[in-house]
């Protein structure tokens, strides 16, 4: 074997993080610190109505009466709220009408990570709604949308837009209340996006976000809100990356998505946000908030790639209120290092007729922790309401750890549920095999983890298929014992 | 007074009838002290999440029986494995009756944990293994030690086996308006030993019982130990039953829960491997109707390699009643090669029962096999409609299909009588006579 184990682990050690880079774009950063001042100026700063102002007001006071939660399973030090800016724009702000007029440093750093605008907008046809420390530069094919009636927007633009959809959805699904970081998010919320797909309008396109956090002890409070009106259908990508930095920073986002009757809503996502250095020093802290409402025959999919993060907490759900709906989760999350993940489902069976499906792949290498935690809360309500969840951990070399924690309530006679899980290890007579057909270790590793995760990358849209499996790679190179 | 003030009153009482020189009084002090700290567990504990002890804590029990009781053994000999000839240690109300007792010295010591603490002759044995592997900070497991002064004390040297299986049975006469009961065993096999113990809790009334019981395994090297927990006591019952299991190289242990009766019963089964090439093997039976609840909590904490453990819990739900289960496997990271298997199947037979699992695997060995697999599930339409087209009436059918799927738990009864009587007891639940013997 030409590349020994000691090779990879060494390469692996010193392979700095990508997509670790700054840009240099002057920032409006607000001072460090929150108040009731600070989520004030946040709502002036963005020209905002008053109701949403007494909105964010209102959800920072329930959150100055809420504790942490401390219930995951992840150990880390409590970021300090008052030593984070709430707000941080990229400075020179001008909307602009074709790539041609944007920043070409911003241009230079989408290109770096492997996201060019053009080259996206040519090949795939994706229109991308880009967030770059929280202030949303750049949408196109706008105009496309906007002649299917779609609205795809920043979410700040649509409270000023659109303030009858964003005041009858916003918080409908993730009360401000709902825990502490959901408050803290409808508190101080910078941007984020907001999509509205008419009745019975298939939306053409992929629409896609990404997400990047840039400037220096700034948090990044996301704030996304699809609606699906009756019959229609929306793909949602969303990507994530953040540059090197040793500090950790705060991620707190909320997603709500709301598909009406027969609509339906395919959320994906991939996450390869600065998951720390080799000795677990930095890293982005990941406490997210998704969830959505299906009404009748409604039907919502979330597909995640977990990849980076010095610590996730993160649980996309499912309310299944209509009778006839779907939720569906499927995810890998993949931590080596120090990275800690405590991510999973949440699927409530309201109505009757009710599906679920839950595929989730945990990968743990170094001396990671992959924890998930599920729940699938059977109503006495739901009749005929049915669950299957799988949850397979892979281990990688003996200082890591996989953890299961499920969750299963079910009040109704009728409820079909099923839960398996497996724990594993990359088996040396795969590894054998491998060898012996001409296959290097290296690559016979890729081979068995795409295997092993494939139930999940089959769910993506192509494009984030393929850079999915390419993040796969490079977070679990030379990690096998 | 409420419940936790009124034991830690009785508690000055109880040390005025104890030997305060002898050092088992330190760990009660230290155990009473720990209770009056942590107090009775509640649902914000994520351990006791879906089951409550608020309305046990309102009730006025005795914590001491008032008088002695007497049975006569024709009255009560439907409780016991009487088919066969066993061991028997019998407690009234909490107190030892050795007129319905048959305990033994005879190279074996089948007796009291009493003499066990009070006797010169076993201070060695106590020394060594009492309260080592019960939880010392588990409250309801402190609150047990506090009042440990009796139960079942049956040690095993090495290489014997007792000459037949041993009953330990707790009545409750129903004298006193409401008794709580704290019934503390301890158990130990030596290196090569055997034993088969079958555990009961009967009251003989409706009238109220709480019973906390902690019983400590000790396996040694090779030793095999087979424990019968038969959990089918009135509807008032109620019993919190903790179970500690340390293990030792090559012992193999087996405890089988049957829950079919009791208003509510928590039981806290605890396995701790510390040794190579063991098994421990969990298996449990529980049938509910009413509003009766039953939660199981296990743990089976892998510390060595090359160990195995294996899980079965079938669950039948009707009524009002609610299922709990929480089985927890942890293997540790030097415990490479470890096979863990836990299995949890759920029937719902109403609208009004529930079902809560949480099946829960902390893993941080990367050698290891580890799987767990949980179903909530109906009976098979398929399979009662071709019972019935076959001319078997409805109710039959479905207790033929529910037995099917209880039966793979009674296999590994290794004691035929008791696996008789188990049958007897599901067919009684279920309400049927199929025609012959399950």
């Amino acid at each position: 074997m030409a590349y020994t184990e000691e090779e990879l682990k060494k390469e692996l050690e010193t392979k700095e993080y990508e997509y670790g880079f700054y840009t240099d774009i002057e920032s409006d950063t607000f001072p460090k610190g929150l108040s009731e001042d600070i989520v004030i100026a946040i709502s002036q700063k963005k020209q905002e109505p008053e109701w949403m102002t007494e909105w964010r007001l209102e959800a920072f006071r329930v959150w100055k009466e809420m504790e942490e939660p401390e219930w995951a399973n992840v150990n880390y030090d409590k970021p300090n709220f008052q030593d984070i800016s709430y707000y941080s724009a990229p400075n020179k702000k001008p909307k602009y009408n074709s790539l041609d007029e944007v920043d070409p440093e911003l241009l230079d750093t989408f290109k770096r990570l492997g996201i060019s605008l053009d080259e996206q907008k040519k090949l795939a046809g994706v229109a991308v709604d880009i967030v770059m420390d929280s202030v949303s530069v750049a949408t196109t094919f706008k105009k496309t949308l906007a002649e299917k009636g779609i609205i795809f927007c920043s979410i700040s633009e649509a409270i000023q837009e659109h303030p009858e959809l964003v005041k009858k959805y916003i918080g409908t699904v993730v009360p401000r209340k709902d825990n502490f970081y959901a408050a803290l998010n409808s508190a101080v919320f910078s941007d984020g996006s907001f999509c509205y797909i008419p009745k019975g309008v298939r939306c053409p396109m992929e629409l896609s976000t990404y997400f990047r956090i840039n400037q220096a002890g700034t948090g990044q409070f996301e704030r996304t809100l699809v609606i699906a009106d009756e019959g229609s259908y929306v793909s949602y990508l969303e990507g994530c990356t953040a540059p090197s930095r040793d500090e950790n920073q705060l991620h707190a986002a909320v997603v709500e998505l709301i598909a009406l009757d027969d609509a339906e809503i395919k959320y994906s996502t991939v996450q390869n946000w600065f998951p720390g250095d080799k000795d677990g020093k930095g890293g982005v802290f990941n406490f997210v908030t998704k969830r959505g409402l299906c009404e009748t025959n409604a039907k919502i999919s979330w597909t995640q790639v977990e990849t980076g993060s010095a610590v996730t907490w993160k649980y996309p759900s499912c309310v299944l209120k209509g009778d006839n709906s779907i939720g569906e989760f499927y995810s890998i999350a993949v931590t080596n290092n120090f990275q800690q993940a405590d991510t999973g489902t949440k699927m409530i069976h309201l109505g009757k007729n009710t599906k679920s499906t839950i595929i989730s792949k945990g990968i743990s290498a170094g001396q990671s922790q992959n924890s998930y935690r599920g729940l699938v809360q059977v109503n006495s309500r739901a009749e005929n309401a049915r669950n299957f969840s799988q949850c397979d951990s892979l281990l990688m070399g003996n200082k890591c750890g996989a953890h299961t924690f499920p969750y299963i309530e079910a009040k109704n006679k009728t409820a079909q549920i099923e839960h398996e899980a497996t724990t594993s290890k990359i088996g040396e007579d795969q590894i054998f095999y491998c060898n012996q057909r001409g296959i290097d270790t290296e690559k016979a590793i890729a081979l068995i983890v795409n295997g092993f995760s494939k139930e999940v990358l089959n769910k993506l849209p192509m494009e984030f298929a393929v850079e999915a499996q390419k993040l796969l790679e490079i977070s679990l190179e030379g990690s096998v014992g | 007074m409420d419940l936790k003030d009124k034991l830690l009153s009785s508690f000055i009482a109880f040390e005025n009838n104890v030997d305060l020189d002898n050092p088992v009084h330190e760990v009660r002090s230290e155990a009473i002290k720990n209770f009056e700290v942590k107090g009775f567990p509640t649902k914000k504990e994520e351990a006791w999440k879906y089951t409550s002890l608020n309305s046990l804590q309102k009730v006025d029990f005795s914590i001491f029986p008032k008088q002695e009781n007497t049975l006569e053994y024709k009255n009560v000999k439907k409780y016991f494995l009487h088919e066969i000839d066993t061991y028997k240690i019998v407690f009234i109300d909490g107190v030892y009756s050795s007129y319905l007792s048959e305990t033994t010295h005879d190279g074996v010591d089948v007796c009291l944990l009493s003499a066990a603490l009070t006797k010169p002759q076993y201070k060695q044995v106590i020394d060594v293994y009492f309260n080592q592997v019960a939880s010392r900070d588990e409250s309801l497991t402190t609150l047990n030690t506090a009042f440990s002064r009796e139960g079942a004390y049956i040690y095993i040297p090495k290489g014997k086996v007792p000459k037949k299986p041993i009953q330990i049975v707790h009545f409750s006469t129903g004298n006193e308006a409401a008794l709580m009961l704290q019934p503390r065993n301890l158990i130990i096999a030596e290196e090569n030993a055997e034993v088969q113990i079958i555990e009961r809790h009967q009251s003989l009334t409706e009238n109220e019982v709480f019973t906390n019981c902690v019983t400590e395994i000790f396996a040694a090297k090779d030793a095999n130990v087979d424990y019968y927990k038969v959990q089918n006591d009135a509807k008032t019952a109620s019993l919190v039953d903790n179970t500690y299991i340390a293990q030792k190289d090559n012992s193999v242990v087996r405890v089988h829960t049957f829950s079919f009766g009791g208003k509510l019963i928590r039981n806290n089964l605890n396995f701790y491997q510390n040794g190579e090439h063991m098994d421990s093997v969990l298996k449990g039976i529980t049938i509910l109707g009413d509003k009766q609840h039953v939660d199981h909590h296990t743990l089976v904490h892998h510390a060595q390699p090359n160990c195995e453990s294996h899980q079965d819990y079938k669950g039948i739900f009707g009524d009002k009643s609610t299922g709990v289960f929480n089985g927890k496997i942890i293997v540790d990271q030097i415990a490479q090669k470890t096979n863990a298997f836990q299995q949890n199947n759920n029937i719902l037979l109403s609208d009004k029962a529930t079902i809560n699992t949480k099946p829960q695997l902390e893993i941080f060995a990367d050698d290891v096999k580890c799987s767990h697999g949980c179903t909530i599930g109906q009976l098979d339409e398929d399979a009662l409609f071709y019972l019935q087209s076959r001319g078997i009436p409805k109710k039959e059918a479905t207790a033929l299909l529910m037995y099917a799927f209880a039966n793979n738990v009674l296999e590994s009864v290794r004691i035929p009588e008791l696996k008789k009587r188990i049958n007897k007891i599901i067919a009684n639940t279920l309400g049927v006579r199929v025609g012959f013997d399950l």
